[in-house]
């Protein structure tokens, strides 16, 4: 079963159809031993990330995630609150990925939306795609390019698109939205 | 390199497509389901649904229709027609749309764009402008292009802007329906004077006309229903004509 982390933030349900349109049965779920149970869990989000950290911590869900020994892919907002902090409110975050994450200084048109490439790519959850494959970004915050970075992709300046610490997985760009390509990737992570 | 958007635009009515030609006389155009896959299929960069006649009509079928679009497509999508509150916003949100689309609504109460950003962030947060040109100034109409506002186009795009939109969809009512081309000069005014994303809307005509607006204008997206829903511009013959312009296109 793959578990979909339920909290106080948007975009839960397009996870959800993207994995049934996979052939995948999934449960969007906030309980602890569920999510512990479950052979793969994502944490998705669009939202506000102080709010959402807030929420997390009140459910105890901030320390549930740290317990997954499963491969765990946080989606945008997901991502974020998997480093290490956040300027958007000032948030202290989960810590899994030894970065911070800032806001887009602007220079050119925030948010960045819409659809684009990578310039570096690696690992497993990456495989299979074309050099040139464009995929749908939608943030004004991004995390700085560290050790865990697997992909890049360079809006105004180079940003993680991709991470990976041990089972811990994370994109900044949204796989369920990204049409064929968005399809491989969670593919990839479902196959894990 | 960040991709400009090619959006068709879905006018909906009692759950079905349909057109107007300058805001009236509406033809049907099919079924909006099997447009959308067929789009998506077509390499479609993103979708709009506009229910034209939701500020009157019955809300349930609408919600409906999103749930079983965000069951069938693998792209974004957004949603707009009649939302007058945070409560609208969440029901579609809930139903699967990405973004909502607001525009006669923030116009009479334009803290409504602050509450929706605020809960549901700005990226999802569409102000649609319909402006015609009329008496030496381009003007913020609303009601589905019936009703003239005080507003001057710039200045209500920078407010939204501030109060946190997150994309602008600018539709020039003068070029809509006509295909002689986008409105190149409101949009160049509007997209120089905001921060975020300016979609395009209103007059595409031909593959050139694409080209114009991204050459033109800070435009990231171009947006148009007629030529896409007839066929007249095939998405996959647009899209090619683009990037052997040195146009960014996915």
């Amino acid at each position: 079963m793959i578990a979909i982390i339920k909290y106080n933030a948007g975009n839960i349900s397009s996870v959800q159809n993207a994995l049934s349109r996979l052939g995948y049965e999934s449960i969007i779920t906030d309980d602890e031993t569920q999510i512990l149970n479950a052979d793969k869990v994502i944490f998705p989000g669009v939202g506000e990330a102080s709010s959402a950290m807030k929420y997390l911590i009140e459910k105890g869900l901030d320390k549930t995630i740290l317990a997954i020994k499963k491969p765990i892919l946080g989606i945008c907002l997901g991502q974020q609150l998997m480093c290490e902090s956040t300027e958007e409110g000032d948030t202290a975050c989960l810590g899994i990925f030894n970065t911070q994450v800032k806001k887009f200084p602007a220079t050119e048109i925030v948010p960045h939306m819409g659809w684009n490439s990578f310039t570096k790519i690696e690992g497993e959850l990456l495989k299979n795609l074309q050099p040139n494959a464009d995929v749908y970004f939608v943030h004004s915050y991004y995390a700085e390019i560290n050790a865990q970075t697997t992909a890049v992709c360079d809006y105004i300046k180079p940003f993680s698109a991709a991470m990976q610490k041990d089972n811990f997985y994370a994109t900044q760009f949204h796989p369920e939205k990204s049409a064929d390509i968005g399809e491989q990737i969670l593919k990839n992570f479902l196959e894990l | 390199m960040l991709k400009k958007r090619i959006i068709p635009c879905l006018d909906i009515k009692d759950g079905r497509t349909v057109k107007g030609i300058n805001f009236v006389d509406i033809q049907d155009a099919g079924d909006p389901i099997e447009l959308a896959k067929n789009y998506v299929k077509q390499g479609a960069d993103e979708l709009v649904f506009l229910d034209i006649t939701a500020t009157i009509e019955n809300r349930s079928t609408l919600i409906e229709l999103v749930k079983r679009i965000a069951k069938e497509i693998n792209i974004p999508f957004t949603v707009g027609g009649g939302i007058n509150s945070v409560e609208d916003v969440a029901r579609l949100i809930e139903a699967g749309a990405d973004k909502v689309s607001l525009n006669s609504s923030a116009v009479k109460r334009p803290e409504l764009i602050t509450e929706i950003a605020n809960q549901f962030g700005s990226q999802c947060v569409v102000v649609a402008i319909d402006t015609k040109f009329e008496n030496d100034e381009w003007k913020v109409f609303v009601h589905g292009g019936r009703t003239l506002t005080p507003l001057t186009t710039v200045n209500w795009a920078k407010r939204a802007e501030q109060l946190g939109a997150g994309e602008i969809l600018l539709t020039s009512m003068n070029n809509d329906g006509t295909k002689a081309g986008f409105a190149l000069e409101i949009t160049n005014n509007v997209s120089s004077a905001v921060n975020i994303p300016v979609i395009a809307s209103g007059g595409a005509g031909s593959k050139e006309h694409f080209k114009n607006v991204f050459e033109q204008t800070k435009a990231t997206g171009g947006l148009a229903a007629s030529i896409f829903h007839y066929g007249e511009i095939p998405i996959p013959e647009l899209k090619n004509y683009l990037k052997e312009q040195n146009i960014a296109i996915r």
